[in-house]
């Protein structure tokens, strides 16, 4: 028995509905319904970028004040509000230096959005990196393209440490200054260089080499939001009851090993850190057993609904 | 966990070491590499130290923004500087040094000292003269770099001495004074010879430095004293307003010799 079919098979439980797939809405509405998510995310990863170049280029303004200047790196936000990457302000902290006030507060209020919405939510949500690397593993499960190797989704906590480290070694920010990340959304905005070859790789990457090679492996901004995410309060609620196992959430999931159906049973939801809140497995489950939820309020309904189970 | 599960973790765990490190011997060399700008990419007045500077900037741009003149870019790979680091080529948008130096308190991290707040005390860079080109040095009336010098009359002077070619006229040989110069990098934008003649580099690849062991006293601190004369002389040919006419213009009227000369007059 591998590890899924044991997690499928639920003892002391009665036999589950019969397994529906999946099946994509013909009509155009009922498609839009499955799309939701990722046009959201879309729309978002996309008006981000659109906000800093429209600031940059032709100097958009709100009520007087540039609406965001900089990029996703460090940038201010209606002329007052700093916002930073809190892993790059780590890594200048790795390498011995201590930044301004203003770098140190906009890490802190970036670091608070995630804390509460999951760290990986800019993974799936703002990070520019991901829409290439989600066209890349569309046209490969279109192309039935195969990794050509497996490697541990941990290796990215690896790459983490080495960060940190090679930052403390080189004294300088190590990740930053090779980031593809940071490469493709600064040259989005001040002008596409040399520099966006890195994306390029990415990309090739992801479609020839690895299934889900970057974000899903080897990203340590990644691996730094994963562990931002534990204490997510937006998560994946999971209904036992409903669920068929048939496995379509699992399937599409970018991040797979985050949805085990034991784990998942058993908090009612995705408890993961390294889930991105995509949404993915939401929209194609046929059971409706999976939707997104507050923490505080998944923790209430298992505890109801175990106590519920316990008298009756 | 057992002999061999403990024996399997140490080893999986050792692999996964060895991979990062594997790694980091191909990214460090990466990062050193990058981690360099070349003689003639400034930096943004106000910027620390470069090591510093490296260290801190988080490459976002704000100054790019803040700067009114798009002097400033931020590199790419390949680039003059380090990937995603502010820097400007004098020659092609110098450094105009706006009185509120508006890049400068911007920066969210530092790398641009926000202490900073006098541009005369910017040291982007230091400018650099190929006497060989130099139009002035070949004897031409050209000074256009210390014409248009922000730091009037400091950052270059002009040293005037005998044209030996001629044996007439004098040359206005300009004048690098290293405590004035901002780097802004004005006059080699505005130099007339296809290639500048003047050039505005980074310290390092311009200054000297006295050895600890170096006795100062046994030049009798010849060499500022001779650096310094063409100011000198200018003053002793031409004490009336340098405003009117340029150290040394009154040579050209002078009639017989030095006593000869009336300072800005007209005839």
């Amino acid at each position: 028995m591998t590890e899924k079919q044991k997690d499928m098979a639920v003892p002391g439980k009665s036999v589950r509905a019969e397994i529906r797939h999946f099946q994509m809405p013909d009509t155009l509405g009922g498609k839009l319904r499955v799309w939701r998510f990722l046009i959201a995310r879309r729309f978002i990863q996309v008006s981000i970028l659109v906000l800093f170049m429209g600031t940059l280029h032709y100097g958009w303004t709100l009520f007087n004040q540039l609406v965001l200047t900089g990029n996703m790196s460090s940038s201010r936000l209606f002329g007052v509000i700093p916002l930073s990457d809190p892993f790059a302000v780590l890594q200048v902290i790795a390498s011995l230096q201590w930044p301004h006030m203003d770098a140190l507060i906009g890490a802190a209020i970036v670091l608070a959005v995630y804390l509460l919405l999951g760290g990986r939510v800019f993974c799936a949500w703002a990070c520019p990196v991901n829409m290439v690397a989600d066209l890349a593993n569309w046209l490969r499960e279109k192309w039935g393209i195969r990794s050509m190797f497996i490697v541990p989704s941990k290796t990215r906590y690896w790459a983490l440490l080495l960060t940190l480290i090679l930052s403390f070694i080189l004294g300088v920010a190590a990740f930053e200054w090779v980031s593809p990340i940071a490469i493709m959304h600064r040259e989005l905005i001040y002008g596409i260089g040399l520099g966006f070859i890195a994306v390029l790789g990415i990309f090739i990457f992801d479609l020839l080499v690895m299934a889900r090679g970057w974000c899903g492996h080897f990203c340590p901004l990644g691996a730094f939001w994963s562990v931002v995410g534990r204490t997510a309060q937006i998560r994946v609620a999971f209904d036992d009851a409903s669920c068929t196992r048939c496995g379509d959430c699992v399937k599409e999931c970018p991040e797979p090993s985050v949805l085990s159906f034991k784990e998942a049973a058993q908090h009612g939801m995705v408890r993961s850190g390294e889930c991105t809140n995509c949404g993915k497995c939401i929209v194609v489950c046929p059971e409706n057993s999976l939707s997104f939820n507050l923490r505080a309020c998944i923790r209430s309904n298992s505890a109801l609904r175990s106590e519920h189970g316990s008298t009756s | 966990m057992s002999a061999t599960d403990r024996r399997q973790f140490l080893i999986r765990t050792a692999q996964m070491a060895g991979a990062a490190a594997c790694a980091g011997v191909l990214w460090s060399p990466l990062v050193r590499s990058q981690a360099k700008a070349s003689a003639h990419a400034l930096r943004p007045p106000g910027a620390l130290p470069e090591e510093d500077f490296m260290a801190l900037c988080l490459k976002c741009g704000q100054c790019v923004k803040a700067c009114p003149f798009e002097t400033l870019k931020l590199a790419t790979v390949a680039d003059d500087a380090p990937i995603g680091t502010p820097y400007f080529i004098a020659r092609e948008i110098p450094c105009e040094m706006c009185v509120d130096v508006p890049c400068v308190p911007v920066c969210p991290s530092g790398a641009l000292d926000r202490e900073f707040t006098d541009i005369t005390k910017a040291r982007m860079g230091l400018a650099v003269i190929d006497p060989e080109i130099c139009l002035s040095m070949r004897g031409l009336r050209c000074e256009v770099c210390w014409r248009l010098c922000p730091v009037r009359d400091k950052a270059i002077t002009l040293n005037i001495v005998h044209n030996e070619g001629t044996n007439r006229h004098v040359r206005f040989e300009p004048v690098i004074n290293s405590e004035h110069c901002t780097g802004c990098g004005i006059c080699e934008k505005a130099c007339p010879t296809e290639e500048s003649s003047i050039r505005v580099l980074r310290h390092k690849f311009v200054q000297g430095r006295l050895g600890e062991h170096y006795s100062p006293s046994s030049d009798g601190d010849f060499k500022l004293q001779d650096v310094r004369r063409g100011t000198d002389i200018a003053k002793e040919l031409n004490p009336g307003d340098k405003k009117q006419a340029a150290p040394g213009a009154g040579y050209f009227n002078r009639r017989g010799g030095r006593d000869g000369i009336i300072p800005g007059s007209t005839p």
